[in-house]
């Protein structure tokens, strides 16, 4: 039994017995949350699909493997599965990609293999860099942003190296 | 920016694609990506829904505010120079809760006031401060408690126990949130020296 199994449904069960406490209309406020997302996936579902012409056509072409074992060299001295780089490339950029890209990923090495939990780490601990920064400063008018990006660049490439060791950590890879 | 990604990529495919022999292969990928994108919308959409209603809770029972309030102390750490009972405080507070129970539709806003309140309260042009660096580069490190997108889409794809990479998850987030956040001071300081 790992403690993971048992994070969720006491974070639930503390989230509904709260609600229920302040009165809030347990039922009717799921409701209108599971609304809120469900439009919020087919919201994105149009760019999804650009991306994923995208990314299809790129792994079918044979041009994605070609890309993976040019660089299989470099990343395994770092110990990082060469299958993750696009993934790493696509995710400051593009949030529907780099989701795009996780799902190629898990479909094909598996959402259990070490390929596919180092890919969903990443995928977890990132976040679109270059759209947030865009969105933050574009919004008050900031022209100079200054180092905010390559800070925020550093963040996410630290996130990239730490995925496979944090995976190596803490599961036995067959 | 995402233009030309968009198109190099599909440029690249064909090119690629065209040379190798695998124009097949890439033409039926054009027909079946967009039934992709749907499945894939479909096959996290259900537990994106469950996860909507549960943070929906949270944020409506007021469970939010009360752990803004708890971190707030961790916030004066990192964010030097503003009042704790500012406008632009209490907005960092909230923008970073909703990011730690992934309330994305509250975030960007929560998040765009801090940064219009920092704006008034610092009063610096049209060039950033460090507190307004400090929070998009905050913003920009998925600080989500439970990545619940990733371990819907785990599901999808059979894993035995979707969450279990919820350790790795956090100390990955924890630490480049680490690195980028030094970062920006780093970069604060050696501005100042100069």
């Amino acid at each position: 039994m790992r403690i993971t199994s048992f994070v969720v449904p006491v974070f639930v069960l503390g989230v509904v017995l709260y609600s229920l406490h302040k009165k809030i209309g347990v039922f009717d406020t799921f409701i209108s949350g599971a609304k809120e997302n469900i439009a919020v996936c087919f919201d994105i579902l149009p760019s999804l699909a650009a991306l994923m012409l995208a990314v299809e056509m790129f792994k079918a072409s044979g041009a994605l493997s070609a890309l993976t074992e040019l660089i299989e060299p470099i990343t395994s001295i770092i110990g990082i599965p060469s299958e993750c780089v696009p993934l790493a490339l696509m995710r400051p950029v593009s949030g529907s990609g780099a989701l795009s890209m996780l799902d190629s990923i898990l479909s094909e090495y598996g959402a259990d293999s070490f390929v596919g939990r180092v890919a969903s780490v990443l995928m977890g601990s990132t976040e679109t860099t270059l759209y947030t920064v865009a969105v933050y400063f574009g919004a008050v008018k900031i022209k100079k942003t200054r180092h905010a990006l390559p800070s925020a660049l550093v963040g996410d490439f630290t996130a990239f190296l730490l995925s496979a060791l944090a995976v190596r950590l803490f599961f036995t890879v067959q | 920016m995402i233009d030309y990604i968009l198109v190099g990529i599909i440029a690249v495919s064909c090119i690629y694609g065209f040379i190798n022999g695998g124009a097949e292969a890439v033409s039926s990928a054009v027909l079946t990506s967009g039934q992709t994108a749907v499945t894939l919308t479909l096959s996290i959409l259900g537990a994106m829904a469950t996860w909507g209603g549960v943070m929906k809770l949270a944020e409506k029972s007021g469970l939010t505010d009360k752990i803004a309030r708890l971190i707030s102390p961790v916030i004066s750490l990192i964010f030097k120079g503003i009042d704790k009972n500012s406008k632009a405080f209490k907005a960092i507070a909230m923008n970073i809760t909703a990011n730690l129970f992934g309330l994305g539709n509250a975030a960007t806003p929560l998040g765009i006031e801090a940064m219009k309140e920092l704006k008034n309260e610092e009063g610096c042009g049209d060039t950033a401060s460090r507190n307004m660096i400090l929070l998009t580069v905050i913003n920009t490190s998925s600080i989500e408690l439970i990545p619940s997108t990733v371990a819907a889409l785990r599901l999808a794809y059979g894993s035995t126990s979707p969450m279990d990479i919820l350790p790795c998850v956090l100390m990955v987030s924890v630490l480049s949130l680490t690195a980028a956040v030094t970062c920006a001071y780093a970069f604060d300081w050696i501005g100042r020296k100069k």
